[in-house]
This record gives C-alpha cells, sequence and structure tokens, in this order.
C-alpha cells in the first residue's frame, strides 16, 4: 500500500506555495497528512504534486481574544485543545477537537488541514458551520475570506480553487446567554462516529429559549446545520425533543456503510438531538447564572 | 518509474544523522526500516489505524506511516532503537513491560512503547483510567490490554526512580 509517485516542494514562504500551486490543478497541498496521507497509501487520490506547506513561517499560531479564536494552518490539533483560553472563549472547539481521532493523530493533524478536507463525519467542518466563522485563504490574486456557510460544497469538497491555500480559520466567540454542546457516537474510541451532534442554544433577556441550533456529522453527505428554534420555541419537553429531532431528520440524509445502516443513524440523530440540545440548555442556564 | 525524482535528505534518528536518497512518496515508517535498516518500528494497517509505526517526533508520538520522510528532515526523531538506557539496559517502559508481561507476539509493542515513554512524561502518575485513554490510539490482538495497563503504571513508577528529581518529568 504505497502512494503512487509525486512530485514534491517544501516552499518556504507563502507566496512560493501559491505559486507552486499555480497551473497544477492536480496538486494537493501537505500540512499534517493525516487524512491525505491514507488516500495516497490507498491510491483513493494521486496528486502530480504535493505542495508541503509545513515549513512555512509564522502559520502555527492559535490567537484568542474575546471576538473569538483564531488558527493558523500550521497548528496541530492538540496545540489547540490544550490551550485554555481557548475553552474559555470558544468551549465547542474544545468539546469537540478532544473527540477527533486520538492524541497520536492530533499531533500532526491540523485543525485548518480538517477544516478544507471538507469530510462530512469530521468534526471541524460541522463545528465551524455552526458556529458561523470562516476560513481565510491566500491565492495568486490576494486573500479573501470564506464563510463557512459557503465553504462545504459536496462530498469532501471545499470551495477553496485548486490553486487556493487556507490559511487561518476563525470561530467566533460563545455569544452571551448561550450554552453548547457536543456529543458523538462511535463504535470504537477514536473512531469515525457513526453520528455525532453539536448544539448552541441562546436565552433572551428573560431566559426563555430564543434560539437552538444543531450541528450533524456522518448523517448526511455534507457538514449540516439545522435551526431547530421553532419546534423548541416553548421549551424543553420530551414532545418538543421529538418534533426538533423530527426536523432534523427531514433535512438530513443518513447512509448505510459498514459500520450503521442508514436506520440506526436516523434512530442516533433522535437519541442525541434530545440529548445533545438537553444538555446545551443546561450549559446555557449555568452559563448565565454565573 | 525510472525517472522518479530522488531527494536527498537527512534523518536525525535516536541522534544520529542519517544522510538518505529517498522519492517524495516514500512513508517515513519505509525509509526507518528499508532505507536505515531499523526495523524495530513495525507497520501494521499502513493506514494511521493500529498504532504498530508511533515513532516520535521531537518527543511526540506520531505515524510515521502517516508521514513522508521528506517531511521530517527538520525533524528529531526516536524509534523504539532508541529507548534503551545509556548503558544499554531495558528503559523503564521496556522493563515495564517486560516485568508486567505487556507483550505476547510483541508485532505491536514499538508503538505502544514509544506512546508510553512520551505519555509518562506528560502524565508522569497516571491513573487506570488515564493509561487506557493513553494507549486507546493502539491495538494489540493478543493481550487483551489488562497487563498493557498494568505496564503503563510501572513504568510510571520505574521513571520516576530513575529520574532524579521526583516529581519532575524525565527530559
Amino acid at each position: 500500500m504505497k502512494p503512487a509517485p509525486f512530485d514534491y516542494v517544501r516552499p518556504r514562504t507563502l507566496d512560493d506555495a501559491v505559486q507552486a500551486l499555480a497551473g497544477r490543478p492536480e496538486a494537493k497541498v501537505l500540512a499534517g497528512g493525516q487524512s491525505l496521507v491514507p488516500l495516497l497509501s490507498m491510491r483513493l487520490a494521486a496528486p502530480s504534486l504535493l505542495v508541503d506547506i509545513n515549513a512555512l513561517p509564522d502559520l502555527d499560531h492559535v490567537r484568542v481574544d474575546e471576538t473569538g479564536v483564531r488558527i493558523g494552518a500550521l497548528a496541530r490539533h492538540a496545540q489547540v485543545l490544550a490551550d485554555p483560553e481557548v475553552r474559555r472563549v470558544q468551549p465547542l472547539v474544545s468539546l469537540a477537537l478532544a473527540n477527533v481521532a486520538h492524541p497520536t493523530i492530533r499531533n500532526r493533524g491540523t485543525t485548518v488541514g480538517s477544516l478544507v478536507h471538507a469530510d462530512a463525519a469530521a468534526e471541524m467542518p460541522m463545528v465551524i458551520r455552526l458556529l458561523e466563522g470562516s476560513v481565510e485563504v491566500a491565492g495568486p490574486s490576494g486573500r479573501r475570506t470564506i464563510e463557512a456557510a459557503d465553504l462545504y460544497l459536496g462530498p469532501l469538497e471545499s470551495s477553496l480553487h485548486h490553486d487556493e491555500i487556507a490559511v487561518e480559520a476563525f470561530f467566533p466567540a460563545l455569544p452571551a446567554r448561550t450554552g453548547v454542546a457536543f456529543e458523538e457516537i462511535s463504535r470504537r474510541h477514536g473512531d469515525y462516529a457513526m453520528c455525532g451532534v453539536a448544539a448552541l442554544v441562546t436565552f433572551d433577556e428573560t431566559g426563555a429559549i430564543s434560539r437552538v441550533r444543531a450541528g450533524y456529522l456522518s448523517a448526511s453527505d455534507v457538514p449540516t446545520v439545522i435551526d431547530l428554534s421553532e419546534p423548541l420555541a416553548d421549551g424543553i419537553t420530551p414532545a418538543s425533543l421529538a418534533k426538533a429531532a423530527a426536523v432534523a431528520l427531514d433535512q438530513l440524509d443518513p447512509e448505510t456503510d459498514i459500520h450503521a445502516t442508514a436506520a440506526y443513524r436516523a434512530h442516533l440523530v433522535e437519541v442525541l438531538t434530545a440529548r445533545v440540545v438537553t444538555a446545551a440548555y443546561d450549559n446555557a442556564h449555568q452559563s448565565t447564572q454565573e | 518509474m525510472s525517472t522518479e525524482q530522488l531527494h536527498r535528505i537527512r534523518l536525525q534518528v535516536n541522534g544520529v544523522a542519517h544522510e538518505v536518497e529517498v522519492p517524495a512518496r516514500r512513508l517515513l515508517s519505509d525509509a526507518l526500516r528499508h532505507d536505515l535498516g531499523l526495523t524495530g518500528t513495525h507497520v501494521g494497517c499502513e493506514h494511521g489505524v493500529c498504532g504498530a509505526c508511533t515513532i516520535l517526533v521531537d518527543g511526540t508520538p506520531m505515524r510515521s506511516c502517516l508521514m513522508f520522510a521528506v517531511s521530517a528532515a527538520d525533524s528529531e526523531l526516536t524509534t523504539v532503537e532508541g529507548l534503551a538506557n545509556a548503558d544499554g539496559s531495558l528503559g523503564p517502559v521496556q522493563q515495564a513491560f517486560r516485568e508486567c508481561h505487556g507483550l505476547q507476539c510483541g508485532f505491536c509493542t514499538p508503538g505502544f512503547l514509544t506512546t508510553i515513554t512520551a505519555g509518562i512524561k506528560e502524565n508522569p502518575s497516571p491513573t487506570e483510567d488515564e493509561a487506557r485513554e493513553m494507549i486507546a490510539g493502539n491495538l494489540c490482538r493478543c493481550t487483551g490490554y489488562q497487563n498493557i495497563v498494568k505496564a503503563v503504571c510501572r513504568a510510571a513508577e520505574l521513571a520516576a526512580e530513575q529520574s532524579p528529581s521526583t516529581g519532575e518529568p524525565l527530559s
């Protein structure tokens, strides 16, 4: 199981990296490689050129201020997960990262790389969509920002052009009176989840629910976010949670694979929607009382 | 494939520099085993699931089958061959595996040894649950993990005994 031959460059500047991609639509960017290298080894992908960005300077940052978390293209999952400021300003990033593969994979894999790999079974693409974040990319005509809502076009397909490199991701801070929760269910600890759900619950000034949104992984062929404010407007009850799960399932398309049947995944959507929305609601209560 | 370009790189492994010429697609695991003859690093699944090929890259456990040798040229690598004490005796993790019967066929062992070496530096006194979490990314088909978990806790004890200033992680 060896990759097919490819050309390889390891540029020292971002400009050189962008230039190396120009005119090579079959090229791929190599950051952590924890998803890309298996694809190459299994020959599911055979790029003509790898542009290794690991020697680029100043891309391994994790910067946190009160507006949110900015993660550079070479920041490893483990580095982001270990940052207490990230957890304070946007706890959902940390909650989700703890579920990304195993610690050894998180030591090499990058958060930005995971975002642009655009796997609907991965945690971080769903999280950036749910949090309405963005990704900054560098290309031949300069930089541009892609809103998370515009980032995913299809299975493993992002809206980056072939000659663009994602340089930074932005996850907005948790708004006031808002709670978060995350849970996924997998066959084995650290495996791809059969289904995963994250939720944001926001209260208004009176303490009533004003907004509920949930993100779903492995339940559709793209990372999917669903607004559940309407079914849950009158509060969290077994009946309203069941209605919310039905609204979610209506917009999802779970598929059968070797790990789970579509029917089982649909069941997990129902169970996890109720569980995670309830946990986010409780979390919002706690943070409102603090 | 006669025209495949070769890259001359320097790999720093267990404190020794090696010059090798490899194609860009050479997995780091294969460079260690085939180009350098360091066959202690084992290759199981070759797609990052089993953990047998885990080595330390600048002290941090990583899958050598998920890296290219050309990408590792700037890093200090430690393989299972580099885990023994300076006098050639077994290092604390190796000694603990021996005492606790933490291996049977031994195929997965190099990956466990490297992972645990870094793990007990980060957490010098792991609980049994923390030991399980530490090795959750490594598969063993023989032992049922019980004795490996015991070996993690024993390795932490041995490392603390060997470390001159107790409480300080080994450097």
